[in-house]
């Protein structure tokens, strides 16, 4: 299993807030109502319990939930979850009681951002040796793209799981075999869990066998889900989407675990101040989460909160916005408060390159959402320019502070028996000449557990971080690639329709 | 133990930078094994020539403590260690080694100067200039200036280090050789100085025969100016 970040939850909100939310939440399913599209959501909420009112011309019915319908239906979610992955290694344990904080990457940029190191030779200054300065430049992203992005996120010791952050836009990639390939070409290169959404359902049953051959059979797949499904069921403000409800109920049926997500933005789909958000965004999750028990009874979910903030001056997403961590750790405790696993985002810049603004803004939210205790913590590698460009030198540098982040959210090591070491280690040292304590550091300087400095340091009079990084990425992007074993990347390949011969055969 | 197996041993304490049996080194289980005092006073016991257990032991493990610095695999904690090893050999064998022989590797008598107490840097410096093969006379901190040079004096030293943190007690290495010259005592003696403000130009302005940025670049320092 992956040690992710044991967390003791900081609780933004205190017991009688998190009570208030509830009630508002529970206010606005009962009172106000979610607006439902399609037959089978309806036909399972109703059956459920909720009532459903009027007619649909178009904009769907309003389905009304009660207080009683949606307890139940949280008690009957598991509150563990467990997520598998080609190297078992790397399993991941979601527990709302006992949270650890994983990180990882997302999701879904158009853009790959490509750094350059261009040498500027100071005008006038003809002699002077130049600086050498990163330069960007912005492509659309390809599904090779997406098979480098998985290796490097492979390598990335802080990145805990993977969603693609760059999606393919092959001229050969269609809606039928994008699924296939944006699965394939993740899982091919990385020994992390997988996660991604559906973009089509009829592709769902072969995701699921391309899950089973990867993980050596049916049984194997349900004990070790190599991948698990993002769907976003609820589009805000309060309904819930058709073909993203069935694709959620396609993965409950088969025991699949599944994010149920839900991205308002404060300020133009949801309430801009923290209480209206929270209410809301809860309401929507939860609406979600009793539809996946009607479906099928202690189907695994995750509460998937990803509420953001609108920019004044476009109502485009604000990742940087200090409102953003506050209502995604908000939701952190919502989560738990049910009992339910939670996902959330934390780490996009809204700057367009990396730099001062990128890494401040993605380092407070990295820090202050995993203090909340989020089980996943997706968003957090390489994402710029409001999650519009993937960045991999942003994703090393990305990995550096999390590092970072996670030494300090280690527990503290404190108890009885290291104390008598403690007292003897420093009577030792006040006897000798002196007095120094870097001989009884030795050790514990080799635990592997030490933080041993910022490791892109410039060691001049000017910023080289962004030299080193590009050095680090190429290295890393060389390194020979963990791909599937060869009989089954053919298994794979020759039982799941779609995949791309480019990707098999190089 | 044979002759070839106890310098073995005392090289591989040195590397380990274990100075006696209380010292748990780096590798797992060591405490309780001899250390490097216990194995120096075995080696003596059975007449193993003082010499030999410096150059044969004591010196090849510390070349190798080098290496290990330079390729990254060591870091100053270990250094330390290993040099207090060796200063702790050394203490042990002086008695034993022919006078000249300290003389050659040289005498030097630190301080860190009046009003400033800060010792961290001088005291690492202390211990590897030992650890080098030099006889260390440690004065302390807030040392004034004539104490120094009375001590340099009558130890006979031929170099006097200053350490100074605080652009206050810089003033005072100044003045320390300003009065070695006074008394006539300049030529004898090569002043070194460090400490985080200090420079180059800043010891080259006060009149100090060198400025060491570190405890490396004293040892190489003393050791150019010896082979000169
Ligand atoms: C630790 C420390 C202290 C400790 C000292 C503990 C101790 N046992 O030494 C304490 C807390 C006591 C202290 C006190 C004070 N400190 Co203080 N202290 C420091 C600090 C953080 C680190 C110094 C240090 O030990 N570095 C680590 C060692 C390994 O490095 P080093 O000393 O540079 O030594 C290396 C080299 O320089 C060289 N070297 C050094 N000496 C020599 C000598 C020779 C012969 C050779 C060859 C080489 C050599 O080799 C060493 C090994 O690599 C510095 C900040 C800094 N970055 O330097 C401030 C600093 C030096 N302190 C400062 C101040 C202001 C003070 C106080 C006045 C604070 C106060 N208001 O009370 C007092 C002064 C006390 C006094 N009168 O001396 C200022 C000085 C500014 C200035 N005016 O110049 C500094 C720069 C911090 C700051 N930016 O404010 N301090």
């Amino acid at each position: 299993m992956r040690k992710g970040v044991p967390v003791k939850p900081y609780p933004r909100l205190n017991q009688q807030q998190i009570e208030l939310i509830h009630r508002a939440s529970m206010e606005i399913l009962n009172d106000t109502g979610i607006v439902v599209h399609g037959k089978e959501p309806l036909e399972l909420l109703s059956s459920a319990g909720a009532e459903v009112n009027g007619s649909d011309q178009g904009g769907g019915y309003k389905v009304k939930i009660p207080e009683t319908l949606v307890l139940d239906s949280v008690k009957k979610a598991p509150s563990e979850i467990k997520l598998g992955a080609r190297n078992p290694e790397n399993t991941l344990l979601l527990s709302a009681e006992n949270p650890r904080v994983y990180y990882g990457s997302g999701s879904e940029t158009n853009f790959f951002l490509e750094t350059a190191l261009k040498e500027f030779v100071p005008r006038g200054e003809d002699n002077s040796p130049g600086y050498i300065f990163p330069t960007y430049s912005s492509r659309r992203g390809c599904v090779e793209d997406l098979c480098r992005v998985a290796h490097l996120a492979n390598q990335l010791e802080n990145l805990d799981f993977f969603i693609r952050p760059i999606n393919i836009q092959d001229e050969d990639i269609t809606e039928e075999n994008k699924d296939v390939n944006k699965f394939f070409a993740a899982l091919d290169n990385i020994e992390k869990h997988v996660m991604a959404g559906i973009t089509d359902l009829n592709q769902f049953n072969n995701i699921v066998k391309m899950g089973q051959i990867i993980a050596g059979g049916k049984q194997e797949f349900k004990n070790n889900p190599v991948l698990s499904f993002i769907s976003c069921v609820t589009k805000s403000p309060l309904q819930i989407v058709e073909d993203a409800a069935l694709r959620m109920i396609a993965a409950n049926r088969h025991g699949i675990p599944v994010v149920i997500s839900s991205s308002p933005q404060g300020g133009s789909t949801a309430p801009i101040e923290e209480m209206g958000m929270v209410s809301m965004i809860n309401a929507e999750i939860l609406a979600g989460v009793v539809l996946s028990q009607a479906a099928e009874k202690g189907a695994p979910v995750i509460y998937g909160s990803v509420p953001v903030r609108a920019r004044m001056d476009n109502l485009h997403d604000m990742y940087g916005a200090p409102e953003f961590s506050q209502y995604n750790l908000a939701c952190v405790q919502m989560s738990h408060y049910y009992g339910l696993p939670n996902y959330s985002a934390g780490g996009v810049s809204d700057a367009r390159v990396p730099g001062i603004q990128a890494t401040v803004e993605k380092s407070l939210s990295h820090l202050f959402v995993a203090q909340g205790g989020t089980n996943l913590l997706h968003y957090a590698f390489g994402l710029l320019l409001e999650t519009q460009t993937f960045c991999p030198e942003q994703a090393i540098l990305d990995n550096a502070h999390i590092g970072i982040i996670k030494k300090i959210l280690e527990e503290p090591e404190i108890d009885k028996e290291l104390k008598e070491k403690v007292i003897s280690g420093i009577d030792k040292v006040m006897d000798s000449p002196y007095r120094i304590f870097s001989r009884s550091a030795r050790k514990y300087m080799r635990s592997g557990n030490m933080y041993m400095g910022y490791p892109f340091e410039g060691g001049e009079e000017k910023d080289n971080t962004m030299l080193r990084v590009k050095e680090e990425t190429e290295r890393l992007m060389e390194q020979p690639r963990s791909c599937l074993p060869e009989n089954i990347r053919n298994e794979v390949y020759n039982q799941v329709p779609g995949i791309l011969p480019r990707l098999v055969k190089e | 133990m044979t002759q070839e197996h106890i310098l073995n041993e005392i090289r591989k304490n040195v590397i380990q930078g274990r100075r006696n049996a209380e010292d748990e080194g780096l590798d797992d289980e060591l405490a309780g094994e001899p250390g490097v005092e216990e194995l120096v006073d075995q080696a003596l016991e059975q007449n193993i020539d003082p010499q030999e257990i410096l150059n044969q032991a004591i010196s090849k493990g510390m070349e190798e403590v080098g290496v290990k610095y330079e390729n990254g695999e060591y870091y100053i904690p270990d250094m330390l260690a290993a040099a207090e090893a060796v200063g702790a050999a050394t203490d042990r064998l002086a008695p034993y080694l022919e006078q000249d022989n300290q003389q050659k590797k040289g005498k030097i008598v630190i301080a860190t100067v009046e009003k400033d107490y800060h010792d961290i840097g001088k005291n690492i410096v202390c211990i590897m200039l030992k650890g080098a093969g030099l006889e260390v006379i440690d004065l302390g901190v807030d040392v004034p200036a004539d104490k120094i040079i009375e001590e340099a004096a009558n130890r006979e030293a031929n170099l006097i280090g200053l350490s100074a943190l605080l652009d206050t007690t810089m003033g005072y290495m100044e003045s320390t050789i300003k009065k070695l010259e006074d008394k006539g005592l300049r030529d004898n003696v090569k002043v070194l100085i460090g400490g985080a403000p200090t420079t180059p130009e800043f010891a080259e302005k006060i009149g100090a025969d060198a400025h060491c940025r570190d405890a490396f670049e004293a040892i190489r320092t003393i050791e150019e100016e010896e082979t000169r």
